[in-house]
């Protein structure tokens, strides 16, 4: 029903753009805008308080008629039932509403069903004549101020950009709202573990805290030794991709001929696209197998979900990031320092090295860090690769565990919402967030720099 | 006309130097476009030899011949031999940055590294291995800045950025950064098209000074500069060499029509 009623605005909302635009024809050279202008303005401001009009018709409706609907109903009816009794009642009078039979209910509730159906129906027809009214005004009002002097250019650009805004601020609201929902159970989760404990101890064991009354006692959920397990994992990645990508940035820029650059490039970037679940199996079934009988055959004792082998799988996972914006860094520099290089006889090796490398730097760097970003809040691979056992270990041969590992661990177990594991996900979450947060902003300022200087 | 007798009287008074890189037969080519064609030029020692043409007529390629830079460029080719010394600089098999060690270059847009005024300098240098202490380097940093005329302006801001400098200043930068490396020649691309006219006229008072130690190629597009800093002038016109001679010669008495257009200026 709304729906065909949107439909039926943007169709007047259309017929208006038209007659707009016909309307301004005759205005000629005289009018401020050309007649499109008239026409986009016209359709607008019909459209927009066609749209409110519905959108909040739709919202208010039916808060509205529960609100009736209960107070309707004989005091102490509802009361009677107990505790989420109010919720229950509804529910019943809408599936009664919709036509579904219910058996043993009261004679006031099936009463109130068949109330609820009615002033639904008056309320579909109150909004379509609604609509039509103001469908209807707004056209007649706005119609009267197309005038060969109205700035109907200059009225579609706010509109756009307004509507730019809006669209921007739907993203930049999601992430508020991911941070408050992250903030509140946190600030939650600290009042059962202290901060210090959670951010410095070393003990890590959330299945302990389980008898509520050793929660804050055990000293079960000291973080640090999750997080020196991310950063084993994010430092075997990075060490994997940081000079291999850079050396493939290197090799595409300076050395391949175009041809092979032109394949080569979106080949590597196609690996950035593949489903993490795909590098997870590849760290499973491969990578962790073949470290392990190499291991053995050196007389090492390898996990066999060892840190090495989740990290050289993140590694070449992030590796396209790296290479990618090494490559766009390097290519920005200027041809004329890379002239002035080479004409002093210096090789093309020693060129990169003491010139391009240099200048690309803070793009590169920029890179580096979102890679760096990405691998520190990778699930996938890690989830499913990784150990669960929380030890403070550089060891790259042993188990290890991360912060995703753990975040997706505590949820997975079916407790309520209060219950300090839970919670500790979301702390574990907050810390992931405010990480790769601040390695993002500092990235982007970084490459942003890079591009500056580039352009001067 | 004081300027071009003056140069005449002088010019008469040196003996005939001796050629220093002699091209022979040098046509160039950007993928399909031909850029130059059988051009044919001595370079004399110690002399300043000016490449005159009107823009697009290939005055850069053909420096950019002498110190093999268009070999740097995708889809550009060469043919043709070329003499340094007499020796043939063309093969597969010279060491390039070994010759462009010897045959230094300055650009047409200053182009400083985003590094220090020193280390600009101390690059070519450093690469090579010239110097064996902190010592010596400064040494050839500051000997090189003088021949550039730069020392005195920069002598107290050696560590700020050479991209800092003003234009002028940026291209004796790049003029120091380019004799660091005492090469034999000295290419110069319009070295003073960026430039205000005073910080033109300090270029070519150092151009004339350079000429003691160097062999210099200089390419402008502007007729007066070319009679008052060169001995020697070439004229290029649609890729072809027209006239080469003696600058007094070839400003006062061309032989060829196309050349008396161009320096009158009906063509260009
Ligand atoms: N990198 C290049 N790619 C393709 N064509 C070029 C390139 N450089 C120069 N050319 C062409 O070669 C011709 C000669 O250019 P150039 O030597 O730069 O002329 P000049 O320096 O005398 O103005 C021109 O037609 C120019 O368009
Ligand atoms: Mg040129």
């Amino acid at each position: 029903m709304p729906g065909s009623l949107i439909l039926s605005t943007l169709l007047f909302a259309a017929a208006a753009f038209f007659l707009g635009r016909a309307a301004a024809r005759p205005f000629g050279t005289g009018a401020r805008s050309r007649p499109v202008y008239h026409g986009a303005l016209l359709a607008l401001w019909v459209a927009l308080p066609g749209l409110a009009v519905t959108v909040a018709w739709a919202l208010a409706q039916p808060a509205l008629l529960d609100r009736l609907l209960l107070a309707g109903l004989p005091a102490g009816s509802v009361d009677a039932i107990g505790t989420g009794g109010r919720a229950l009642v509804l529910a019943q009078i809408h599936a009664l509403a919709e036509g579904r039979a219910l058996p043993h209910l009261d004679a006031v509730i099936v009463e109130a069903g068949a109330r609820l159906s009615r002033w639904r129906e008056i309320g579909r027809l109150a909004l379509f004549a609604t609509v039509a009214a103001t469908l209807l005004v707004s056209f007649l009002v706005a119609r009267t101020r197309i005038t060969p002097r109205l700035h109907a250019r200059a009225a579609v650009e706010r509109a756009l950009t307004v509507g730019l805004v809006v669209c921007a601020s739907v993203a930049l609201l999601t992430t508020v709202a991911l941070l408050v929902a992250l903030l509140r159970e946190t600030v939650e989760f600290f009042r059962l573990v202290p901060p210090a404990e959670f951010l410095f101890g070393t003990n890590w064991d959330p299945q302990v805290a389980f008898r509520s009354d050793q929660i804050a006692g055990t000293g079960a959920f000291g973080a640090a030794s999750v997080f020196a397990g991310t950063l084993l994992v994010a430092a075997i990645a990075m060490a994997v991709a940081v000079p291999l990508g850079l050396l493939i940035a290197i090799h595409l820029v300076e050395y391949a001929r175009p041809g092979t650059r032109a394949w080569a490039k979106p080949a590597l970037e196609i690996l950035a696209g593949v489903p993490t679940v795909a590098y997870f199996f590849a760290a499973l079934l491969a990578v962790a197998p073949a470290i392990q009988h190499a291991g053995r055959a050196l007389g090492l004792v390898v996990s066999p979900n060892s840190a090495l082998a989740v990290g050289l799988v993140t590694g070449i996972m992030i590796l396209p990031l790296v290479s990618s914006l090494a490559d766009d860094a390097l290519r920005a520099v200027p041809q004329d320092l890379r002239q002035a290089s080479l004409a002093v006889g210096a090789t093309r090796a020693e060129t990169v090295l003491h010139v391009l490398l240099p200048a690309a730097m803070p793009g590169i760097l920029g890179g580096v860090l979102l890679a760096l970003s990405r691998a520190v809040g990778e699930t996938m691979i890690v989830l499913m690769a990784a150990g669960l056992v929380a030890t403070i270990s550089l060891d790259p041969l042993g188990t290890t565990t991360t912060v995703t590992v753990q975040i997706a661990t505590l949820l997975a177990v079916d407790a309520p919402f209060d219950d300090p594991r839970t919670l500790a996900a979301y702390a574990l979450g907050l810390t992931l967030f405010v990480v790769t947060f601040g390695l993002n902003l500092l990235a982007l300022r970084l490459v942003r720099r890079a591009s500056r200087t580039d352009a001067s | 006309m004081a300027r071009p007798s003056l140069l005449l009287a002088a010019s008469t008074a040196e003996p005939s130097p001796p050629t220093k890189i002699s091209a022979q037969g040098i046509s160039a080519w950007y993928g399909p476009i031909r850029a130059l064609e059988n051009v044919c030029l001595e370079i004399p020692s110690n002399r300043v030899t000016a490449l005159i043409g009107p823009s697009g007529c290939g005055k850069t390629t053909f420096l950019r011949c002498l110190n093999r830079l268009n070999d740097t460029i995708p889809g550009a080719r060469v043919t043709g031999t070329i003499r340094l010394d007499g020796v043939d600089i063309m093969g597969q098999y010279i060491d390039v940055a070994e010759l462009r060690t010897r045959v230094g270059m300055v650009f047409q847009k200053p182009n400083p590294f985003p590094k220090s005024v020193f280390e600009n300098v101390a690059y070519g240098p450093r690469i090579h291995g010239l110097a064996h202490s902190r010592a010596e380097l400064s040494v050839i940093v500051e000997s090189a800045l003088r021949h550039a005329g730069l020392w005195d302006e920069v002598k107290d801001r050696l560590a700020s950025p050479g991209t800092a400098l003003s234009g002028g200043q940026q291209q004796r930068l790049c003029i120091a950064r380019a004799i660091a490396t005492q090469p034999e020649v000295l290419l110069m691309d319009e070295p003073a098209a960026a430039l205000d006219p005073i910080a033109t006229s300090l270029i070519e008072a150092l151009i004339d000074d350079l000429r003691e130690s160097y062999t210099i190629v200089v390419v402008t597009h502007s007729m007066q500069q070319a009679a008052r800093i060169s001995q020697h002038t070439a004229f290029l016109d649609h890729g072809r060499l027209v006239e080469v001679g003696e600058t007094t010669e070839i400003f006062s008495t061309p032989r060829e029509k196309q050349t008396e257009d161009y320096i009158t200026g009906k063509i260009g």
